[in-house]
């Protein structure tokens, strides 16, 4: 059973205006097979979280520290980190001219795995989940992510997830321009990929829309780089009836 | 100095001067006015600041447009294919001149120099493919002249394959028939000292069909100018190159397209990438749609990849357009370096930053190498690329 602590990270990235610190101490742990939503208002931290996790070099860490089964994510490159068991699946994924979807997941499963899957068995594979995540099979002959709408770019993550088998997924608000339908469809791949491997999953999200499809164990509150409040599925739905407004702080008229 | 503000600006001599003088300088405006010749002592003395040299290393070409050259035969080597021949033929074959005349004084150099030239007819209407070799040309300056002809309603590809040493000038005759429809690639693998200058002269009659690709790998300097003209209505060409530049190498391309008749087409899409010091590319495309061409559907790019410090991208785009009755004219250019995000996507999938790299360039290039038919030689395209990317630094 592997375990991803995060301990006091703090975070910051280079603007125009200067550095601004956006992740200002945040613990969490999540255990391999348990599902956490990180919720909060915009700004609020909750991509930065998942890019610091994934080692996008425009995050900087100022401090703290991220393990996995007390391995130190920090030292790992960006692919290391992907082959320790770490996936990020992306709210705005990049196009990638001229590399087919086919080509790009069998390179990636090589990388992963550490030698060529089974040509065979990987077709049937690839096959299966894409039927599944009712994606048309010309998917995989056209170039990664070029010419996707929002909504198959976000089928084309999660067929990534189940493929590629990670411990731990991070879904950056994977949910965020999808109709009910698609977000059904998205939602049962990450069940799968759950049931199927026992993956643990951090899932963050800016509304409760998705948590009705994925149920977490626990629910993290993310207000101005910091867990604000932590509890159990019940505090989602406080949520959704109150907002986010109670944890923001009071106008500067007061 | 009093200031006369009564005098309207645009009423006043401009101040740098001459523009009401009867010798005043107007320069060449329209693409297909400029001057050519077939001898070389017709041209002026080169001096570098000419705008179709000013780009060119000229020191390492300089044999090639003064020296006299050797314009005896060579060996070649070309594949048995039914329905095509490859023959010497005499200076005064009809063929020769009539698909244009040097632009340049190494170009007509050569055209003054070559004894024979190589003519390569296809007459076949099923699909044949033939490729001449030459990679034995050695290192004395030489010139060249070749004949592409497809006769009416033939359908070909034309692979010339360049390799070994070379110091050459040389030009190249391309007549595709009515109703014809040939490929030529032109792949240019020299060796790393060779420096080649080649000018292709296209005509592509009616209804006929050009597809063009230049190649260009290896060399120290290679430019390959290839210049088209729709002459018949329903003419159609696609100009297609991909190039990869090391350091120290200066790979070079002037695309010419002249919309002759009615109702043509033409599309070009030039795609680069350049590593190391010094790697230098031109890439310069000349539109021009003429008076009589109403109907013209045009479109010409140039896209380079950035690999390293210390390289040069020149892309300049040029549209000259004299009759407004067109279905389409756009051009389009772009230079940059790696994009960092799609390396991160990448390697977020747990891909290294030196397969990753391989993959984006592999990418950026395919779409030139998958305008070449499935086989042999896009198979042996696509190595000579990975050759290539072995080079890059991760």
């Amino acid at each position: 059973m592997s375990t991803l602590v995060i301990n006091d990270l703090r975070v910051s990235v280079e603007t125009d205006q200067g550095t601004k610190h956006i992740l200002k101490g945040v613990d969490l742990t999540i255990e391999q097979g348990s599902i956490h939503a990180v919720m909060g208002p915009n700004g609020s931290g909750k991509s930065t979280l998942a890019y610091t996790i994934a080692g996008h070099p425009k995050y900087h860490v100022e401090g703290g520290s991220i393990t996995l089964d007390g391995e130190d994510v920090l030292k790992m490159t960006v692919d290391a980190r992907a082959r320790a068991g770490l996936f990020l699946a992306m709210q705005y994924p990049v196009e990638i001219p001229g590399v087919t979807v086919t080509n790009f997941l069998r390179t990636a499963k090589t990388a992963i795995d550490g030698e060529a899957p089974a040509i065979r068995g990987w077709s049937k594979q690839v096959k299966e989940s894409m039927a599944a995540l009712r994606m048309d099979s010309v998917f995989a002959e056209r170039n990664v992510n070029e010419g996707f709408s929002g909504g198959e770019k976000k089928r084309h993550e999660i067929l990534q997830l189940e493929l590629l088998k990670p411990k731990f997924a991070v879904l950056d608000e994977t949910d965020s321009g999808l109709d009910v339908d698609a977000l059904k469809i998205v939602s049962e791949g990450v069940n799968r990929a759950h049931q199927a491997t026992g993956l643990g999953v951090l899932l963050i999200t800016h509304y409760t829309r998705i948590l009705r499809y994925i149920h977490p164990d626990f629910v993290h509150v993310f207000v101005d780089g910091r867990v604000a409040e932590e509890g159990g599925p019940e505090l989602a739905d406080r949520l959704e009836n109150e907002g986010y407004d109670r944890f923001l702080a009071p106008s500067s008229v007061n | 100095m009093p200031v006369d503000s009564t005098t309207e600006h645009g009423n006043r001599v401009h101040s740098d001067g001459g523009w009401d003088a009867a010798d005043r300088f107007v320069p060449i405006q329209t693409r297909s006015g400029r001057f050519t010749a077939v001898d070389p002592a017709d041209f002026p003395e080169v001096t570098g600041r000419e705008s179709i040299w000013k780009l060119t290393p000229l020191p390492l070409v300089t044999a090639l447009i003064n020296d006299q050259l050797d314009g005896s035969t060579y060996a070649f080597e070309a594949t048995d294919a039914a329905g095509a021949t490859v023959e010497w033929v005499s200076r005064d074959d009809a063929r020769i001149g009539t698909t244009g005349k040097p632009e340049e004084k190494a170009s007509a150099n050569a055209w003054h120099s070559f004894e024979k030239a190589l003519a390569i007819k296809v007459t076949s209407d099923e699909h044949v493919e033939l490729t001449v070799s030459r990679s034995a040309l050695g290192s004395g300056a030489r010139a060249g002249h070749t004949i592409i002809e497809a006769k009416p309603n033939s359908v070909a590809t034309v692979v010339l394959q360049n390799s070994g040493g070379a110091l050459l000038s040389e030009n190249v005759e391309i007549i595709v028939g009515d109703g014809a429809h040939l490929t030529v690639i032109s792949m240019q693998e020299w060796d790393e000292d060779a420096v080649h200058l080649s000018s292709h002269f296209a005509t592509v009659g009616r209804d006929a069909r050009l597809k063009h690709i230049v190649v260009s790998l290896g060399g120290k300097v290679v430019r390959v100018n290839p210049s088209t003209h729709l002459v018949e209505q329903g003419a159609d060409a696609e100009l297609f190159g991909l190039y990869f530049a090391d350091a120290g190498q200066h790979l070079e391309q002037r695309v010419y397209v002249e919309h002759v008749a009615a109702n043509t087409r033409s599309r070009v899409n030039y795609k680069g990438a350049l590593n190391g010091d010094g790697a230098h590319t031109v890439w310069v495309g000349d539109v021009l749609i003429g008076k009589r061409a109403a109907g013209t559907d045009t479109y010409e790019q140039n896209r380079n990849l950035v690999l390293s410090e210390g390289t040069r991208a020149d892309s300049i785009p040029n549209l000259e357009i004299e009759t407004g009755d067109i279905l389409g004219a756009g051009h389009a250019s772009a230079t940059g370096r790696f994009d960092d995000e799609q390396l991160f996507y990448l390697q977020s999938r747990g891909i290294s930053e030196r397969e990753a790299r391989r993959l984006v360039v592999l990418g950026f290039l395919s779409e030139i190498v998958q305008k070449v038919d499935a086989g042999a030689l896009r198979d042996r395209l696509a190595l000579a690329i990975e050759v290539e990317l072995a080079g890059v630094a991760s």
